[in-house]
């Protein structure tokens, strides 16, 4: 543990993730779970992976580049995380918001691990992130979520597709390659950590139904509620 | 053969770094910078290839941190972390390529002081160990002890000005530019003395004349690099 976070008593916010593989379609499910939070009149904040405004410059010009090395490009998405981490989740947790993440450290632990960054390295790097309430992990059959990433036939990136991996010099094989090793890494994780498991293959309304479900038993929302003056 | 502190990068082979790795530590205003400049002519004039490397040298991050630090914009754990993936940067795109040429690599700097500037604000030990896990042990670590009125001093004298970042101001101990130094160099020798505990650095005392400062330099240094080199 590291001291520059407050004591637990003093967050009364919590954190929801979710986990998955591109294409798993865990974006859609958490963007409809803030809907509902926000429509109901909760405090909810929204982040996502990789999307510091101070960082992400460095790490966009990084990878274009191909200037990253396993080492490295955790390194540099852990800064990210940890520049979310002071700047917005840890006031928005001490003010009392439900704090959505579209991606965790799980997915650090997965792509860095797969790149053969040290297991027992990259949990102590993020053991500071504050554990989140529920994590959802969508599990969704390979062959469904490289569908869909791979029907509109996109440009993958070159770290996206794992070419830095050297698995296929084809990028959408290599692509494929990648995903299912990453799959192999949260299904490994699944006993490591207390995921909330959804099936991915479901219709997105019966995910939702189920996010929604386990959300209203597991947390207390009314303290999250926002009130409203008489 | 050297070591990491922790567990090692992926994809390096640290049997076949040959280099010596020496190591300068010192706060600003400590004469580190001249004397290793002093120390490079001595070990070029016995003829060993010299390369210097120094904290956020790297182009990894550096344009970004730089806006972002004159901005005092980051938190101290996103600032510890910038300047880890610039160390793990240049570990793997100069100290080692250095190394496995067989090299000198005088650090001006290294991950000690990054250690030391975190724990003076608040990080725990083990996690920065944990953190720096991908470092390279260096051969030899020479630490230049000089006391916080000299470094002042020093200071002063050559810029006239006393920095945000090596008063320690994001620390808030005074809002008197000289007061925070003052303090703020007192934390950081305690928190090299609690690496000194466990890295065991070749203390020197740099209060003295440049000559006689750097004579002591050499005597260490020189035997160190010709030992690594005969291996």
């Amino acid at each position: 543990m590291i001291v520059y976070a407050p004591p637990a008593d003093e967050i009364s916010g919590q954190v929801i993730a979710v986990e998955g593989l591109d294409g798993s379609g865990k974006s859609t499910q958490i963007y409809l779970l803030k809907r509902w939070l926000e429509l109901t009149g909760h405090r909810v904040w929204f982040t996502e992976w990789n999307s510091s405004e101070l960082v992400k410059d460095a790490t966009k010009k990084a990878k274009k580049g191909n200037n990253l090395t396993p080492s490295t490009f955790s390194l540099i998405h852990c800064t990210d995380f940890a520049d979310r981490f002071e700047r917005q989740m840890l006031p928005l947790l001490r003010a009392g918001y439900l704090v959505l993440c579209d991606r965790f450290i799980y997915t650090a632990f997965a792509r860095d691990g797969v790149r053969g960054v040290d297991h027992d390295w990259l949990r102590n790097l993020y053991s500071f992130a504050p554990q989140p309430a529920i994590t959802f992990y969508f599990r969704t059959p390979l062959q469904i979520a490289l569908d869909r990433i791979l029907v509109g036939r996109p440009k993958l990136k070159f770290h996206e597709a794992g070419m830095d991996l050297d698995l296929s010099p084809d990028r959408v094989e290599s692509f494929k390659l990648f995903q299912a090793r990453i799959m192999d890494a949260y299904e490994e994780m699944c006993g490591e950590f207390d995921f909330e498991i959804i099936d991915g293959s479901l219709p997105v309304e019966q995910q939702q139904q189920q996010v929604r479900a386990t959300v209203s038993e597991r947390l207390a929302l009314d303290s999250v509620k926002i009130e409203v003056p008489e | 053969m050297k070591s990491f502190f922790r567990p090692p990068m992926p994809g390096i082979d640290t049997g076949v770094l040959g280099g010596p790795f020496i190591v300068i530590e010192g706060a600003d205003g400590s004469g580190r910078s001249t004397h290793i400049r002093l120390l490079k002519d001595e070990l070029e004039k016995l003829g060993y290839a010299v390369v210097e490397i120094g904290l956020l040298h790297s182009d990894l991050v550096a344009t970004e941190f730089a806006n972002a630090r004159s901005g005092t914009l980051l938190g101290p754990l996103t600032r510890g972390l910038f300047y880890a993936t610039d160390l793990a940067d240049q570990i793997e795109k100069a100290i080692v390529p250095a190394l496995r040429s067989g090299m000198v690599v005088l650090a001006d700097r290294y991950v000690y002081t990054l250690i030391a500037r975190d724990l003076t604000r608040g990080a725990d030990f083990d996690w920065l160990k944990g953190v720096y896990g991908f470092a390279l042990m260096p051969d030899a670590v020479v630490y230049l002890e000089v006391s916080p009125e000299t470094l002042a001093r020093r200071v002063l004298a050559r810029d006239g000005q006393m920095e945000y970042w090596e008063s320690g101001m994001d620390l808030g101990l005074s809002r008197d530019r000289y007061l925070s130094f003052m303090r703020y160099q007192e934390r950081i020798a305690r928190a090299f003395g609690q690496l000194d505990d466990e890295f065991h650095f070749q203390r020197i005392n740099g209060e003295r004349e440049l000559g006689v400062v750097q004579q002591e330099l050499r005597d260490y240094v020189v035997p160190v690099v010709r030992s690594v080199v005969a291996r």
